[in-house]
């Protein structure tokens, strides 16, 4: 008995400097309802559309899509773009190839095999043109961001099978601009994020309502901006997501059959012996 | 793979191959007709299952490495263009990922399991020092591959652990260059990295013939830690254990595959998908979980060549366990003492483990401090005194009487178990 008192002095020990931990000045993310959330998730066409078309308007100005190439927006479980659609939109980008069989380099119209090109041709020339901030590339931003969800929040999100805290991160970091507190003063280069690390970011507020045209008549507000671009920017991470969850499903099937298969062979093998 | 075999090859051609290379009566004495103890639980099928992992480590690996650009300009990339744009890419290098943490699961699994039931004890000494090297090998072997993608936590968890040598005195400095082959961690180190990655898996199935080949001279230790008597006392391994292997490992890939497929990120850390920077230090430097509880013990000694000595110093500590243990009785079940503190040491690196989770600062570093120190006292007081001091519960006489009369205390039991292995 007195061995399971010790026990559980040093259990409660080891947990109870907790909370002191979590002291952090950043503000954590709300969880947002997503479409590709779950076993059975999947990438709402329409948003993912919308979302390219905000990236395109607004984001790609600083940020790169280096990794995502132009013949994805036309393949399975992607925005769902037609070949042709997705062959308009590369034509539309000046890729630099090259050499020619004259030793240089030339601009040519994009083709499907073609990569989003970037903004910028490298940090420095980032750097030099945005006060020395350098916009990340955008490619896996979405699985690069997350926030601590602590003890014992995350072991339930194991079972709830949350995997979307980079976009949460991500949508509550577009949305999370406000006045600073008072007191406080920022240089011209900074911005008062409520989630992001630290709170002062080098990005200005990206969107304003009405900015980015929606033909389908989705409000054009900041929100939906965000939302859209940040499920655009998951699919842009993860683009195999649907076949996984689909390949997992069938997976998962077939396991439990096979472990009640087994079971039952077990029981009947040794039932002889028992 | 010992004794005589039993083994009667029936086809011409299985005749002919036979008399110049038995292996189909090494094969049937050691996975057929070999005699396994008829009360083993479920706790023992994780060596099965690390079997298993291993050869899907390795088959996954070897088709990750195809894809794979061992440079520092490339490396991050060439994972992603792995994920994106080769036929299910993505899958094999989940599996391979997740594959890591889950071969880490199993094993601790069964390292508690050789623990709880004293499988290190006479005669089984060197089987555990086999499996005691297997694990240092694992730790080397996910370490390494945990450098490989190339992202910030790769690249400073390089960082950290290579800077560890440096605390070595007289020649600490001389090792780390040597280990970088340069000034600092960068393409040669993350080359030397990749091409060792790919050979210790193999040095690890080398050592698990040893400790399988160990564990068939000895014969499997059981829930009631008697010796095999009779053959009353055993069942052959096919079909008995090969079914109840079959059953745990199938219920094991459905965990494995809730990881891969819904939640293959959850394991890992998002800032190992931000390209490495040597130029930037991530806010916290955490290893995957299953190293947590080591890291926490290096960080709970204030001096670095003390925590650098006492981290390798946990691992190191169980190679001596056989000895460490003075109690004559080996299961758990029958050493009421023993029995709690076994927990207490589960709840002890349980908790070492989140507190490597968390900054090093103010209560954590006492708490991890306080577990340190219990975890060695475990081994170095607790172990050898509780074999003098505790009171065992009656011993069944055979492992059949314990089945047969369920775990009813035998009347005609005897204390001290029977060793002659």
């Amino acid at each position: 008995m007195r061995r399971l008192i010790l026990a559980t002095a040093i259990v409660a020990l080891s947990f109870s400097a907790v909370p002191a931990a979590f002291a952090a000045e950043a503000m954590k993310p709300t969880r947002q309802s997503w479409s590709f959330a779950g076993p059975f998730g999947l990438y709402d066409r329409a948003q993912l559309q919308r979302g390219f078309k905000v990236y395109r308007e607004v984001c790609a100005a600083c940020h790169g899509l280096k990794l995502v190439a132009f013949r994805t927006l036309a393949s399975p479980g992607g925005p769902g773009f037609t070949e042709a659609q997705a062959k308009a939109v590369a034509g539309e980008y000046r890729i630099t190839d090259g050499p020619n069989d004259r030793g240089e380099m030339f601009e040519r119209p994009g083709i499907l095999s073609d990569y989003i090109p970037s903004p910028d041709p490298n940090e420095q020339a980032a750097r030099a043109r945005l006060n020395g901030a350098l916009p990340p590339d955008l490619s896996v931003i979405t699985k690069a961001r997350s926030y601590e969800v602590g003890f014992p929040g995350f072991i339930f999100d194991a079972f709830k099978q949350y995997q979307e805290s980079g976009v949460d991160y991500v949508y509550a970091y577009l949305t999370g601009y406000e006045n600073p507190p008072a007191g406080v003063t920022l240089s011209d280069t900074q911005f008062w994020n409520k989630v992001y690390p630290g709170n002062r970011t080098a990005m200005r507020p990206p969107f304003q309502k009405d900015q980015v045209e929606y033909p389908d008549g989705t409000p054009q507000t900041v929100e939906q901006y965000s939302k859209d671009v940040t499920a655009f920017l998951m699919w842009a991470a993860e683009p195999h997501l649907e076949a996984r969850k689909r390949i997992g499903f069938q997976v998962m099937i077939f396991l439990l059959v096979f472990a009640g298969l087994m079971y039952f062979t077990k029981k009947k093998v040794w039932s002889a012996v028992h | 793979m010992s004794g005589h075999s039993t083994y009667q090859p029936q086809s011409r051609f299985m005749k002919w191959f036979e008399a110049r290379l038995p292996v189909g009566a090494l094969i049937h004495s050691s996975f057929v007709a070999y005699p396994t103890p008829r009360n083993l639980n479920y706790w023992w099928t994780f060596g099965g299952i690390l079997t298993f992992m291993l050869a899907a480590q390795i088959v996954t690996g070897v088709v990750l490495a195809m894809h794979y650009t061992p440079t520092s300009k490339e490396a991050f990339d060439s994972v992603e263009q792995l994920m994106r744009d080769v036929n299910y890419g993505w899958l094999f290098r989940y599996v391979h990922a997740n594959g890591g943490s889950m071969f880490f699961l199993a094993v601790y699994i069964h390292m508690f399991r050789g623990l709880y039931y004293g499988s290190y004890k006479e005669p089984r000494e060197v089987l555990w020092i086999l499996g005691v090297i297997i694990f240092v090998l694992m730790v080397a072997t996910a370490f390494m591959g945990y450098v490989l993608p190339w992202g910030q936590m790769s690249f400073w968890a390089a960082t950290v652990i290579t800077n560890l040598f440096s605390a070595i005195p007289l020649f600490g400095n001389a090792i780390t260059l040597w280990l970088w082959g340069g000034f600092a961690v960068d393409q040669p180190l993350l080359q030397r990295f990749y091409s060792l990655h790919y050979l210790l898996p193999f040095m690890i199935a080398g050592v698990v013939v040893l400790h399988v080949w160990a564990l068939h001279v000895t014969g499997q230790n059981n829930p009631t830690g008697v010796d095999v008597k009779s053959d009353k006392d055993t069942v052959p391994f096919t079909p008995y254990a090969t079914v109840k292997d079959g059953f745990m490992l199938v219920c094991f890939l459905i965990l494995y595959g809730w990881f891969v497929f819904y939640i293959p990120n959850y394991l890992g850390h998002s800032d190992n998908y931000i390209p490495a920077n040597p130029l930037q230090t991530p806010s916290h430097i955490v290893p995957e979980w299953y190293f947590l509880p080591f890291y926490a013990i290096l960080r709970a000694i204030p001096s670095k060549l003390g925590g650098v000595a006492v981290m390798f110093g946990s691992i190191f500590v169980l190679f001596f366990v056989p000895w460490l243990d003075t109690s004559k009785v080996r299961s758990a079940k029958y050493r009421p003492l023993y029995r709690q503190f076994f927990w207490v040491l589960v709840v002890c690196c349980v908790g070492l483990g989140y507190l490597g989770s968390q900054a090093p600062e103010g209560g954590f570093v006492l708490a991890a401090r306080i577990l340190t120190a219990y975890y060695f006292l475990h081994f170095l007081v607790i172990l050898p005194l509780l074999g003098l001091v505790e009171k065992p519960r009656a011993v069944p006489s055979s492992i059949s009487e314990s089945v047969l009369k369920g775990s009813a205390p035998a009347a005609a039991g005897t204390r001290a178990p029977d060793r002659n292995g």
